[in-house]
């Protein structure tokens, strides 16, 4: 597949270089947070709430601690205390915490108590041998168990209800309408890599060996929570086994420092996989109604899309489905509302695209609804109501590919002839063969993030940044972007990242990584070439005197006279005459808000779907996936199309196979482990492609940048979902989709 | 996890006496029992571990013209035993459309026949089951229990044997070999399980010491292997237990069916052997009437025990199929995703 064109010849940017901490990982090298074993090491493990609501009554501490090998027993008597109530959320994008502050149980899976012992089977025993009592009170477990309210906003500051236009009058217009009600489920985070910490303490300050997207924000909540300045905790992130939103600070981890705090040695603590059902967050569930019309030529007359979602009884997170329907299609009029009910369930929080995914499989559904209810094919559906302006904003796009997207993976993937009906096509074996498509979209988002970078008497580059690598690839895409900066090689750089002792590089989350560290580390490497110039142009003795800022460019280690190649300077020579050791320089990158006042700034893409389904047997699968994404510059695409394929499974598992599958009677997890819980194997997902398409943005930040972590999981989900209707002429609207909504006691 | 005793006898005789002491538990590969410690479904006082017994790993042919499986043999190993599957191929397939490549690797025979239930409620020790504590009722029933039992359920436990494995074993008659401290004695597969009845507990016929030491398949089972097929209906492809699943025998002489077998898995307590419907097909066309008739007859007693009545439906379905299949013949080399209904099927759906 061709590459995008833009890569400059001797640049690392552009360049599908591998992962540079790829042969660290597949040898077993990398060193994650629970693989640290400190001196003196004691373990803990959690005991957990059995019930949704009520109290602890009673917990036998002492057969815990008469456990060999048991050194203490946390609970609420006996917890250290703390500087600030763990329920003050004055931190920004931090929630409740259940740090054994009382003896309440607010959700299933509640730590209630922590034992700490010289082994962690000592430690897991002891928490067996609590033995909790409870005074259970009746729990609201589904949508339905609770009043609904319309909070005051939704997602991290968005208000519940938007509109533009008037509905009702565009419905009562319409020629077709629909009306359609969809259910995503509960999901719940399965890093491979559990939440955990390993916490030392020494008088107050503190270290910490601990996975998080957000190394600054969590060493300022932690100051908060510990009263303790924050420059004294340490937290060091190398590795993260994947985030997905999870890891900002949670409330095990929390326990785990106060566990060390308590016992006054080293302490880890790794939840168990059960234990990552409950206190981490999770995707809510939602309930959502679309209703759509369309005029005789298929044109969107109105939109109506109105979520119910799930929060927790003491704490807000409302996912915010229905932003996705404000920017995608055109229609002149749109309306949106958002109304929660409060559950006994822990608090949920982000999960990749939290809002985009679980609405655009509503949204995409109901697209495609409208369009079989038109006649009309879903491409040329969606091409006849592309929004050339932000539908509810009225803003422009700061760029938008989405029609070469569209086009490039139609031709991809072969859309042409699909048949309008469903139920037309069938494979050799006679297996039902449905195409379906959805589009993809996330808003490109910035923080703000800070970096330094060297430029080192032999010629040679630092540069430091407290960035994170979920995974994702930050370490090799942040390093070419300091490289770039530079002038330099990657072998010619050293990259330093992921401790809280390094610049505050801002939070890897909302798909704003790459730009905003990214932005961070082009600054500082900039700076940094922009003072070596300052000297070298000042030298009499210099082959650049008189260039001039403007007039030099850094390359290969070089200082090169950009109107006369012959004329350069090798960075060691310049600050070897000047006698300095080293230049140093320090860049920040952040939105622009003027841009973003006057541009809507989102990435693009299109996403289509094959699924063959047995018809008798209601068996489905994906046998094939394409998606082409525009997401501005692309630093290097051997790491994005991986993000793709990612999130593009993601929406595979979204529309086939995860939930959470609740007890409803208890709101208890009954599959909260990974034979139960399902995600999709290798086997599910035989062919997934990932197209690049060129987009350039001279609006979204300096380098172009709008992220690619979540969207392909939006567009994905919708595209499986409509390829089953193609398929078998069946439309599911609870998710995932299950065998008996397919067959329904006849053929599928 | 509690602290335990661990044994590591030399023989037989040593691990039936060390076993006999109650609260003993034999370890085999630990797939099922290590994680089940972990959550504290099971704790045994002591593990007797099987892994260093010398012998019970051998396949060896009988005289008779029958196959005798030692029970520490892996479930890989059997899977992928050239003579084995070529003379019982649904077998094979039944073991290759288990869990994972990892766990297959470690699994073995004896374990597999042994396996608990899935059922949540019963991994769950918060839950009330009569299975893991006798008298404490059933979460399942009036919870989650859409991929509960059809068949053979009680009031007391709605719990179904998870094992592929056994599906095809006991519809090809298998023997299991015991030994015990009242020594040797076998049981027919069909036999070893229990229906859940009032003492769902007593999962099978093993008395405290009793240790599976073999299998065995008669002669008469490798007659079945021109026609002969798993079919495995789950919810992913891999790493996922059967929603249903069935295999199906066949000896067709002359255009009629000779003899026949089915058995279905996921649906009871135990591997669900379909004797009626078996003698329902011998004399007839392998046929689609036939095929259906069959399916009806094996599923005449089902009735759902909550949330799962399209089971029953989806059971007469694969049992078809897998008739179906085995009547189309025994695929000459296994298909890349064994019992799936997306292997390739020869002749198509409707052919």
């Amino acid at each position: 597949m061709a590459e995008p064109q833009r890569i400059r010849h001797g640049s690392s940017l552009g360049q599908p270089i591998t992962r540079r901490d790829g042969v660290l990982k597949v040898t077993g090298q990398a060193r994650y947070a629970a693989d640290n074993h400190p001196p003196g090491l004691l373990h803990a493990v959690l005991a957990t709430s059995r019930i949704a609501r009520g109290r602890v009554a009673s917990l036998d501490v002492a057969a815990a601690r008469a456990h060999p090998g048991v050194v203490a027993v946390m609970t609420p008597e006996n917890r250290p205390p703390l500087a600030m109530d763990p329920d003050d959320k004055s931190v920004p994008f931090s929630f409740k915490l259940d740090l054994l502050q009382n003896d309440r149980v607010r959700y299933p899976g509640q730590p209630i108590a922590v034992v700490i012992a010289e082994t962690l089977e000592a430690a897991t025993e002891g928490a067996a041998l609590l033995a909790p009592r409870y005074e259970a009170e009746p729990a609201s477990v589904s949508l339905d168990d609770a009043e609904p309210f319309v909070p005051p906003m939704i997602g991290v500051g968005d208000p519940a209800e938007a509109h533009h236009g008037d509905v009702d009058a565009g419905l009562a217009a319409a020629a077709q309408r629909i009306d359609a009600t969809y259910e995503t489920p509960t999901q719940f985070h399965n890093a491979m890599e559990p939440h955990g910490v390993v916490a030392s303490w020494d008088g107050d300050r503190l270290s910490l060996d601990m996975p998080t997207q957000g190394l600054a924000m969590t060493q300022m909540r932690l100051a908060a929570l510990f009263g303790i300045p924050a420059e004294g905790i340490h937290i060091r992130s190398p590795f993260i086994g994947g985030g997905f939103g999870s890891k900002l600070l949670s409330g095990p981890q929390a326990l785990g420092i106060l566990a060390a705090r308590l016992v006054g040695r080293p302490v880890k603590l790794v939840l168990t996989r059960a234990q990552m059902y409950g206190p981490v967050s999770h995707r809510a569930p939602t309930r959502q109604r679309l209703r759509l019309g369309t005029a005789e030529d298929g044109a969107l007359t109105a939109l109506d899309h109105h979520v119910r979602a799930a929060t927790s009884r003491f704490d807000d997170f409302i996912e915010p489905s229905a932003s996705i329907s404000h920017t995608l299609y055109a229609a002149p009029a749109i309306a949106t509302r958002t109304e929660a009910v409060r559950l006994d369930a822990g608090t949920p929080g982000f999960m990749r695209a939290p809002g985009e995914a679980s609405g655009s499989i509503a949204l995409e559904s109901a697209i495609d609804e409208m369009a079989a209810a038109c006649g009309m094919d879903p491409l040329a559906f969606r091409l006849r109501n592309y929004a050339e302006v932000e539908p509810v904003s009225g803003k422009p796009f700061s760029s938008k590919a989405l029609r070469e997207c569209y086009a490039e993976g139609a031709a991809r993937f072969g859309w042409d002839g699909r048949p309008l009906a469903p139920r037309q096509m069938r494979d050799e074996q006679g297996l039902l063969v449905g195409w379906g498509m959805g589009t993809a979209t996330f808003p490109a988002m910035m923080f703000h993030g800070e970096a330094r970078a060297v430029i080192r008497r032999d010629g040679t580059g630092l540069v430091e940044t407290g960035a994170h690598d979920m995974g994702q690839g930050a370490w090799t895409a942040l390093a070419q972007i300091a490289a770039d900066s530079l002038g330099l090689n990657l072998a010619q750089l050293e990259f330093r990242s992921g401790s809280s002792d390094l610049p505050n590089a801002g939070l890897a989350g909302g798909s704003t990584h790459t730009a905003t560290a990214g932005g961070a580390v082009h600054a500082a490497g900039t700076q940094a070439i922009a003072r070596l110039t300052e000297v070298a142009v000042a030298d009499p003795r210099s082959p650049l005197f008189g260039a001039g800022n403007v007039g030099v460019v850094a390359r290969d280690g070089r200082l090169v006279r950009w109107d006369d190649e012959s004329r350069s300077e090798s960075f060691a020579d310049i600050l070897g005459r000047a006698g300095l050791p080293e230049i140093e320089a320090r860049g920040s990158a952040a939105g622009d808000a003027a841009a973003m006042e006057h541009y809507a700034m989102h990435a693009h893409g299109a996403v289509f779907a094959e699924v063959k389904v047995d018809p008798e047997l209601g068996q489905i699968r994906a046998t094939r996936l394409v998606g082409a994404f525009a997401a501005g510059r692309i630093i290097n695409p051997r790491l994005v199309r991986s993000q793709y394929y990612g999130g593009m499974i993601w929406g595979v598992s979204f529309a086939l196979h995860e939930g959470a599958v609740l007890d409803p009677r208890t709101g208890r997890v009954m599959n909260a482990d990974l034979a139960e819980y399902h995600v999709p194997v290798n086997a599910d997902v035989p062919s997934v492609e990932a197209i690049l398409v060129e987009e350039e943005d001279p609006h979204v930040n300096a380098l172009g940048i709008k992220g690619v972590g979540e969207i392909g999981i939006t567009g994905t989900a919708g595209a499986v979902a409509n390829a089953v209707w193609h398929a078998t002429g069946v439309r599911v609207r609870r998710f995932p989709i299950a065998i008996e909504q397919l067959i329904g006691g006849k053929e599928a | 996890m509690n602290r335990f005793d661990y044994i590591r006898p030399g023989t037989v005789a040593e691990a039936v006496s060390a076993a006999a002491v109650p609260g003993s538990a034999y370890l085999a590969a630990g797939t099922n029992l290590l994680d089940l410690m972990k959550i504290g479904v099971a704790r045994p006082e002591r593990l007797v571990d099987l892994n260093y017994l010398p012998g019970l790993d051998a396949i060896e042919a009988l005289p008779d013209g029958g196959v005798r499986i030692g029970a520490r043999v892996r479930n890989a190993d059997l899977a992928q035993d050239p003579g084995f599957r070529r003379r019982f191929p649904a077998v094979a397939e039944a073991l290759l459309s288990g869990a994972s490549g990892q766990l297959r690797n470690m699994a073995t025979v004896g374990g597999n026949l042994l396996q608990r239930t899935r059922c949540p409620y019963f991994q769950d020790t918060a839950s009330a089951c009569n299975r893991r504590a006798p008298g404490s009722g059933c979460d399942a029933r009036g919870g989650e229990n859409r991929l509960h039992a059809v068949l053979g359920w009680s009031e007391a436990c709605i719990a179904t044997h998870p094992s592929d494995f056994c599906v095809p074993l006991v519809a090809l008659g298998a023997v299991v070999e015991i030994a015990g401290p009242a020594g040797p004695r076998e049981v027919p597969l069909a036999d070893f399980h229990l229906l859940p009845g009032a003492t769902p507990e007593r999962e099978s016929v093993l008395a405290p010491g009793e240790l599976v030491t073999a299998l065995r398949l008669p002669a008469e089972a490798a007659g079945f292997a021109a026609h002969a097929r798993y079919v495995k209906l789950r919810e992913r492809t891999s790493y996922a237990f059967a929603v249903v699943s069935a295999a199906a025998a066949l000896r067709i002489e002359d255009g009629r069916i000779a003899a026949a077998r089915l058995a279905l898995g996921g649906v009871a307590a135990k591997p669900w052997r379909a004797e009626a419907a078996e003698a329902a097909l011998v004399g007839a066309a392998p046929d689609a009437a036939a095929f259906q008739q069959a399916a009806e007859i094996a599923l005449a007693e089902a009735r759902p025990s909550g949330d799962n009545a399209f089971k029953i439906e989806l059971a007469r379905r694969i049992a078809r199929r897998a008739l179906r299949l085995a009547a189309a013949g025994t695929p000459e080399r296994l298909p890349a995703l064994p019992a799936s209904p997306f292997a390739p099927l020869s002749g198509g759906l409707h052919g």
